[in-house]
């Protein structure tokens, strides 16, 4: 039921309709189909099992769990620094945002604070590390409705970026460039004008998106008007990122709260849709990228110099204390609960990822809805595996 | 399952100023009224956050008022924490040598407490931009508190996965099966006495096997501060 107008969709419905009546004269049964763990939807090994009765689900339930790695019984076996390395892989699209927010807690414990270029380089990256992965949601966004082009350019502009952070941290993938105090190294020579051609590239790379995907007839009837979520729901189940700001509740972590980075420097819009369906949820990331290559543009501008590095001691032990922090990442909020007791390792870590609420509404979401509209409000949802098993 | 909410919540928040410290105090206070002796120690950090602990009974009811009263309508997150020192230590013990000696007695963080195991979860204001960390004690000889389910629908997974991983159970939540584990696994793995198999099985190289590096090693505990 791809590029059907509406007139066709709604004799479509109708016919469903009569077929739901025919199941129940029949009593037949309904069926059951699992969608995945292997399935372009799911990014990873996430199982839907959906009960159906005609082609309409009217009952879904996500089973997580295929790639638990147990990080928070991990981190009690770690000392501070060591725990970037096993955050880093949790969301893995956007692995430096992984790392701030952890940083920033045992910051807060130990009292101090990384030196202005820290956190001015630590936005810049965060920044980069989310044009990274939700530029890839937007290729890939195309691939689950059936279109395969935007997957091409997300990947070839993407590869833009994580050049970009590989030539500042040393790793595409993996950075693992956050200290507490402030950063690893200083950023390479030549890596700003760099920097400012590549926001060049991906701002065009937006402009393509919104020609090639938004404005399109097929993907707009693919997503309007489906999974519809109201933003007191999407309150009570923790929504965040995007996925909120589409419901229509203005809450942006970057700008809500204090923190020592530099999003309050300058000048940015957190943007927001009303409508709570899967095109507004899109809608909004592919605005959120555009917004980020500014923040990027703005904050190489005023790069102050300086260290990178605070005075920290060499081995680092965190007074006790219970911090939190979160921070808003590609995928949403984004925190952790550090407990400490004085020691070289964080007594316990709690990890609020943001895929695991995003992921919760699921069964609320999808009951009710067309088989094709499944894939629409995965897709829409936009979650990392990882992110929601840890 | 998702309970409408009411206005009359949002409509006492609009008093509310901006966050800072007399905020929070505030928070402690609207929620000793509508609480009671539900609310048994609280703990507000100067330019940081708010810690409440609520009795396990007044658990659900604490919810309802942070949602009605308070206005916090975005459910952040729900866990537990275990805060038996582990009697692993950090999993690097020697094999060879008998295990050290280790302090085990339980001190509990913020807000205090007095049970081994505590709850707690964040709940977060998205109009006036705070949030507040809940937490309660949970009887070490029957570890159940109310389900938060039907106050934040949110609550559901964030419960089972406190389940699993902590043994506690949710009165009222009728779906607790295992999130991550097999049905089968004994065993709450984030407690504290569960050990990390993966040290058991291997010990931690950095404590058994370590090759001398040509040149000598020494220079880590001299240096000192950098």
């Amino acid at each position: 039921m791809t590029d059907l107008a509406d007139r066709q969709k709604l004799s479509y419905i109708a016919a469903q309709a009569a077929d739901a009546r025919l199941n129940v004269e029949l009593e037949t049964e309904g069926m059951t189909l699992n969608i995945g763990p292997q399935h372009p939807a799911t990014h990873g090994t996430l199982r839907i099992i959906v009960r159906l009765d005609g082609e309409q689900v009217v009952w879904a339930e996500p089973s997580a769990g295929y790639m638990h790695r147990g990080y928070e019984k991990l981190t009690e076996v770690r000392t501070f620094p060591q725990v970037t390395t096993l955050i880093n892989r949790i969301d893995w699209l956007g692995s430096f945002a992984n790392e701030v927010p952890f940083i920033l807690a045992a910051e807060k414990l130990m009292d101090i604070e990384a030196p202005p270029r820290a956190q001015w380089i630590r936005t810049i990256l965060f920044e980069l590390s989310r044009i990274a992965n939700v530029g890839l949601f937007l290729g890939d966004l195309g691939v689950q409705l059936g279109a395969i082009t935007p997957v091409f350019f997300a990947f070839r502009d993407r590869e833009y970026v994580l050049n970009l952070i590989e030539a500042a941290t040393g790793g595409r993938f993996h950075p693992n460039f956050d200290r507490i105090g402030g950063l690893k190294d200083d950023l390479p020579a030549g890596w700003i004008t760099e920097t400012k051609q590549v926001m060049k590239k991906l701002r065009m790379f937006c402009d393509e998106m919104d020609d090639l995907l938004f404005g399109n007839e097929i993907f707009q009837s693919r997503l309007r008007g489906i999974g519809v979520i109201p933003a007191d729901v999407a309150k009570q189940y923790g929504l965040s990122g995007a996925n909120l700001r589409a419901s229509g509740v203005d809450w942006d972590l970057r700008r809500d709260q204090t923190l020592p980075m530099a999003w309050d420097k300058v000048d940015w819009k957190v943007w927001t849709h009303p409508d709570g369906d899967c095109f507004a949820r899109c809608w909004v990331r592919l605005q959120e990228t555009r917004e980020a290559t500014k923040i990027v543009d703005q904050l190489l501008d005023t790069l102050p110099s300086g260290s990178v590095m605070a005075k920290v001691p060499r081995i680092i032990k965190v007074p006790e204390g219970e911090a939190w922090v979160s921070t808003e990442n590609p995928l949403g909020e984004m925190g952790y609960y550090v407990v400490s007791k004085g020691d070289l390792g964080p007594f316990r870590v709690k990890i609020r990822s943001a895929s695991f609420n995003n992921i919760s509404i699921v069964p609320w979401v999808l009951r009710g809805v067309y088989v094709p509209d499944v894939i629409s409000i995965l897709a829409s949802l936009y979650f990392i595996l990882g992110d929601i098993d840890r | 399952m998702v309970v409408p909410l009411s206005d009359t919540g949002s409509s006492d928040t609009e008093t509310l100023a901006l966050p800072g410290d007399g905020l929070r105090e505030g928070i402690v206070q609207r929620l000793r009224e509508s609480l009671g002796e539900g609310v048994v120690d609280s703990l507000v950090k100067p330019g940081d956050d708010v810690w409440v602990r609520v009795s396990a009974d007044a658990w659900r009811a604490a919810g309802m008022a942070l949602r009605d009263v308070i206005g916090c309508e975005y459910f952040c997150f729900l866990s537990a924490i275990d805060w038996m020192p582990s009697p692993y230590g950090r999993g690097e013990d020697d094999p060879t040598q008998p295990p050290p000696e280790r302090d085990d007695t339980i001190r509990q963080g913020y807000a205090g407490g007095e049970t081994r195991m505590q709850i707690f979860a964040r709940v977060t204001n998205v109009k006036d931009h705070f949030g507040v960390t809940i937490k309660a004690d949970i009887p070490d000889e029957q570890p159940v508190v109310d389900s938060w389910i039907s106050v934040y629908a949110g609550a559901n997974w964030h419960e089972r996965e406190a389940h699993e991983m902590f043994g506690i159970g949710f009165a009222g939540h009728n779906d607790l099966r295992n999130m991550y584990l097999p049905m089968e696994f004994e065993g709450h793995p984030m407690r504290k006495d569960f050990p990390l198999l993966a040290r058991i099985v291997k010990p931690w190289p950095g404590i058994v096997d370590v090759e001398q590096l040509p040149g000598g090693d020494d220079d880590e505990e001299t240096e000192g501060e950098a």
